[in-house]
């Protein structure tokens, strides 16, 4: 299957140290990806390079034609401005403005869009509520909505279950089993537990990133993307332990 | 009240009140939220040595605020975004010098030196018609910018790095919105001069936070409080000779600490 978006030896840092070095990826046509690494190992850079937030220091990531201005955002939920006054649906109506379009009014339009995201969200009794008396579960459905409203083919998430109660989790994972079918989901985190039984790829990051198709969790592959013995049980993770895990480091 | 109405300086206050109200209404609620206020305060303290080169030059003042203010709001939108400790180290450079810079101009100013709390706390009793007309287009061009980029600045004060990813021009807005707050101050330093800009862009806001959640509310109400206000203040300042300033300034404070003083008794 061809790939949507391709990440080429892609390298970047801050001040002078690199983060990322030499860093390639390929993401298809709903694929599920799970990216996993320690803090710091530059997971939520990679997906800032991927949605043009950063800009690479050296490499490419190329876009075919059906991904180029369709991907969808779901930050942490600690990165925005929670004191910002703002309606639920008003919040997922900025999901709707791109830089192509933002000077135009197509109020109507996002509404019903925005509207209709939400109801299938189970959001659609609390559109006038102010984001900022949600919870962290209802704030991150709203997230996931207003990334959602511009009918995206690709879907990064950035550390979505660190803020949430394991009830709101299962909420996510629910969420997310749904969309499956429909885009390419790729989810960053540090604790890859919630995704154990829905993602399909798995990809360690710690500068450098290793792609592991229909890769399953293992000791070995945590403990060199980690930097440290790593206990399954401690991790949580309902997996087979493998007895050598094949690691290609794409170049 | 209507008596004094036809008195030329009266209609002129009462405009500028009105002009300035609006200016820092609609910015105000985005200065705010994206915590540019120390910005504010830096570029209104910037404009002191724009002043003091203007009246040394014998030209008129609000001139000089305007080149002043404006290079000086280019100049913090050009630094790098993520060193936020430069930011506040050239804030703070261009709050001191700028001040500094119209103190030695008006001290080199020859004959009768003017007065310089008039520049700090304004005099809106003073603001001849030419300033008028001048703070009309000032707002004017505030209000049509704010009314085409309304969703990306609204876009860059929730979440900047969603805009990013968005494709927006985030960095053009960001200097835009800069720009913009620069236009309000020259626009409020004729009414309540240097000291007091930043409550003027702020205390409406949080009077009208107080009784809205919504944004475009919260921008109608801080027009509506700003205007209140500044005529209220204008109206104690001529009955208890008190200086006009200033006497806006109180009334605003009074009026949030009524509004917040009601809605916790209402809690």
């Amino acid at each position: 299957m061809e790939s949507i978006i391709q990440v080429e030896d892609v390298t970047y840092g801050y001040g002078k140290r690199a983060v990322l070095e030499d860093v390639s990826l390929k993401i298809r046509e709903r694929d599920f990806i799970l990216i996993i690494g320690p803090n710091g190992g530059g997971k939520s850079t990679l997906l800032k390079l991927i949605l043009g937030i950063l800009t690479p220091w050296s490499g490419t990531i190329r876009f075919s034609d059906s991904a180029k201005n369709r991907l969808g955002y779901v930050p942490q939920t600690t990165g925005f401005n929670r004191s910002f006054p703002i309606s639920v649906l008003d919040m997922v109506r900025t999901g709707c403005i791109h830089g192509d379009n933002y000077l135009k009014q197509n109020s109507r339009e996002s509404i019903e869009k925005s509207r209709e995201i939400l109801q299938k969200l189970s959001l659609d009794q609390r559109l006038d509520e102010n984001v900022t008396d949600l919870s962290g579960g209802q704030m991150q459905r709203v997230l996931i909505a207003r990334a959602l409203v511009a009918a995206p083919v690709a879907l990064f998430l950035d550390e979505p279950t660190t803020a949430l109660d394991i009830a709101s989790q299962t909420d996510l994972i629910d969420i997310l089993r749904e969309l499956q079918s429909k885009m390419s989901i790729i989810v960053v985190t540090h604790d890859p537990t919630p995704y154990a039984n829905i993602y399909q790829h798995l990809a360690c990051l710690n500068k450098n990133l290793y792609c592991h198709e229909r890769g399953e969790l293992s000791e070995p592959t945590l403990e060199k993307v980690y930097g440290c013995p790593v206990e399954m049980l401690g991790h949580g993770i309902p997996h087979t332990l493998l007895p050598s895990h094949q690691e290609v480091k794409k170049k | 009240m209507t008596g004094l109405l036809s008195y030329e300086f009266m209609q002129n206050a009462l405009f500028a009140a009105i002009l300035a109200s609006i200016a820092c209404g609609l910015i105000g609620p985005f200065i705010v939220a994206r915590r540019m206020v120390f910005i504010s305060g830096g570029l209104s303290h910037t404009a002191f040595g724009g002043l003091g080169i203007a009246y040394w030059m014998g030209i008129r003042p609000i001139y000089g605020a305007t080149v002043f203010v404006l290079a000086a709001a280019f100049f913090l939108a050009s630094l790098e975004e993520n060193k936020l400790s430069q930011n506040d180290l050239f804030i703070g450079i261009l709050w001191s010098v700028g001040v500094a810079i119209g103190i030695v101009f008006v001290h080199l100013t020859p004959g009768y030196a003017p007065d310089l709390l008039s520049f700090l706390f304004g005099n809106i009793l003073t603001v001849p018609r030419t300033d008028v007309a001048a703070m009309l287009v000032i707002v004017l061009i505030v209000v049509i910018t704010v009314a085409i980029f309304y969703k990306g600045f609204v876009a860059i004060a929730l979440d900047e790095e969603f805009a990013l990813a968005r494709r927006l021009p985030v960095r053009g807005l960001k200097t835009g919105l800069t720009v913009l707050a620069a236009l309000t101050i020259v626009a409020l330093i004729q009414v309540v001069g240097i000291l007091l800009v930043i409550a003027l862009l702020t205390i409406p806001v949080a009077i009208a936070s107080e009784l809205s959640m919504n944004f475009r509310k919260i921008i109608a109400l801080s027009i509506f409080f700003g205007i209140a206000i500044c005529l209220l203040g204008l109206s104690i300042s001529y009955s208890l000779e008190f200086p006009s300033g200033a006497s806006i300034i109180l009334t605003g404070g009074a009026l949030l600490l009524i509004v917040k003083g009601m809605k916790g008794i209402a809690k």
